[in-house]
């Protein structure tokens, strides 16, 4: 691969290998791309937590595929199937925005295995407080 | 060309457009946007893209985000680089050169690209009317470089060019009302969306992008960087922005025509919204409490004003 200095003025990067209008089509994991294409790198290694999801708890309402900045949740056939964790940063939208309770996705350190993370999965809640950082007054420490 | 989304299930059938691993940070909200987008257009469509956060996240040597042509070109140059295309387009089908479906060209910049630098160069192409969409992505700040004010900065907010302490309470200025000096082009469509309402964002996005010329989006963007909030909060921070109405959602057709596409059955105060970011934390001492005030005053009369302009549809 050419470096930046030696790349041409108005140079192109392709992200598939076959015909671009094709590939698109098609899901993810059953694309060719390029090593040019992001999809290949990852960022797992920017994260502290994850999010872990839960599908039992799940309504696969798809509130988490749609606001995940980095298209990281992995749905098919109509149902969430986990997440995508070379490319999760683990920013927290999905489980903030998740609106089952107990949440189907909640935050849990990167080194927990999924098992651990499932068996510690809270019950239910009472009374719970959907939007509770939200404070009367003063700024709150967000 | 452009899906009506109107369950989220079906919507997540859609081929992604736009590739993890981009560098924006945590929770940024230009990815949810640029996701709704592109993820509900299925035809051929060529983007243009002004520098800021998210041109320089996407296209980092040797990689690029992009599943469908981008253009990555100067600050001021989003609009103008599209325009282009979108010429080279028709001028070839006029030659007969080409003869396939013509693609739906669209460009983004921040806040920074379309309030300030590049303002000149969308208002050229507004009144050439070009058939192209502009997206604005307005986090309120030059955020790649900064956090700096912008002219879309409100006032009181903290940022690194107007910094809060002992002699200021942040900037001074107003945030310059973009989406109505660019429906005042009279161009067909002008817009104001929010990532947290998806639905509504669709409909504005197909109506703009199915629209025959020039149409301009503004699209609220939070920034957990420089509004400083955790980075889990960008829907919750959106959605306080539409319920107290400091970022109203409605659209303009030809630049009369106004109408209010959402209104909140709790409007909350202003101070909910500035209250959850640090870059207002200085609002709420004691000395800068009347900036508080002034900011929902402004908030109320602009709400006033939109309504008057619905009734009177002009
Ligand atoms: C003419 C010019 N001036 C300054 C810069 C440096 N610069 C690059 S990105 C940027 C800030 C972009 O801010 P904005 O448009 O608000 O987008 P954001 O990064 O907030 O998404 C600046 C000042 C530049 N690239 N070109
Ligand atoms: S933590 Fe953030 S990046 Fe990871 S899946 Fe959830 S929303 Fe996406
Ligand atoms: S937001 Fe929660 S309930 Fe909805 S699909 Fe995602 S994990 Fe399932
Ligand atoms: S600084 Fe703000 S706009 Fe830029 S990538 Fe970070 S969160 Fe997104």
């Amino acid at each position: 691969m050419k470096n930046w200095q030696e790349f041409e003025a108005g140079a192109v990067l392709f992200p598939f290998e076959k015909q671009g209008q094709e590939e698109l089509g098609k899901h993810n994991n059953e694309r060719t791309y390029t090593t040019n294409s992001s999809f290949t790198a990852s960022v797992a290694n920017w994260r502290v937590e994850k999010p872990v999801h839960n599908k039992e708890v799940c309504i696969n309402c798809f509130n988490c595929w749609v606001y995940c900045p980095d298209a990281s949740i992995l749905s098919r056939e109509g149902k969430m199937s986990g997440i995508d964790y070379e490319h999760c940063k683990g920013c927290g939208v999905c489980v903030d925005v998740c609106p089952t309770n107990p949440k189907s996705l909640l935050m849990f350190d990167n080194l927990e295995s999924e098992q651990e993370a499932l068996a510690k999965w809270p019950q239910k809640a009472e009374g719970l407080k959907k939007k509770s950082y939200r404070t009367e007054g003063g700024y709150n420490g967000f | 060309m452009v899906k009506e989304v109107k369950t989220l299930k079906s919507f997540s059938q859609s081929a992604e457009k736009f590739e993890g691993s981009h560098l924006l940070c945590p929770g940024c909200g230009h990815g949810i946007i640029v996701r709704e987008v592109l993820n509900a257009v299925d035809g051929p469509i060529v983007l243009g893209n002004s520098t800021g956060c998210l041109e320089v996240c996407s296209a980092v040597y040797p990689h690029t985000s992009w599943d469908v042509p981008w253009i990555h070109i100067g600050f001021e140059n989003g609009s103008t680089a599209i325009s282009g295309v979108e010429s080279m387009y028709k001028a070839l089908e006029r030659k007969g050169k080409y003869k396939g479906q013509r693609p739906k060209f669209v460009a983004f910049g921040g806040d920074g690209a379309s309030y300030d630098i590049g303002f000149q160069f969308i208002s050229g192409c507004l009144e050439r009317g070009h058939d192209m969409t502009y997206i604005c992505l307005d986090n309120e700040n030059y955020a790649n470089t900064g956090g700096q004010r912008s002219g879309s900065t409100p006032m009181g907010a903290s940022t690194s060019t107007t910094p809060a302490g002992k002699v200021s309470f942040g900037k001074k200025e107003r945030k310059k009302d973009l989406p109505l000096i660019m429906a005042a082009h009279g161009i067909p469509y002008t817009a104001q969306i929010a990532p947290n309402k998806w639905k509504d964002m669709n409909k504005k996005i197909k109506t703009a992008l199915d629209t025959e010329g020039p149409c301009f989006i503004n699209a609220l963007s939070p920034c957990p960087t420089e509004w400083k909030y955790h980075s889990s909060l960008a829907i919750e921070m959106t959605d306080l922005a539409v319920d107290c109405l400091i970022f109203p959602l409605f659209e303009i057709f030809h630049g009369q025509e106004l109408k209010i596409t959402y209104r909140p059955r709790n409007v909350l105060p202003v101070r909910d919204y500035l209250g959850v970011q640090k870059r207002f934390a200085h609002l709420f001492k004691k000395e800068n409490e009347h900036i508080i005030e002034a900011l929902q005053k402004d908030v109320d009369a602009r709400w006033e004003y939109l309504q008057r302009r619905e009734e009177a549809k002009v």
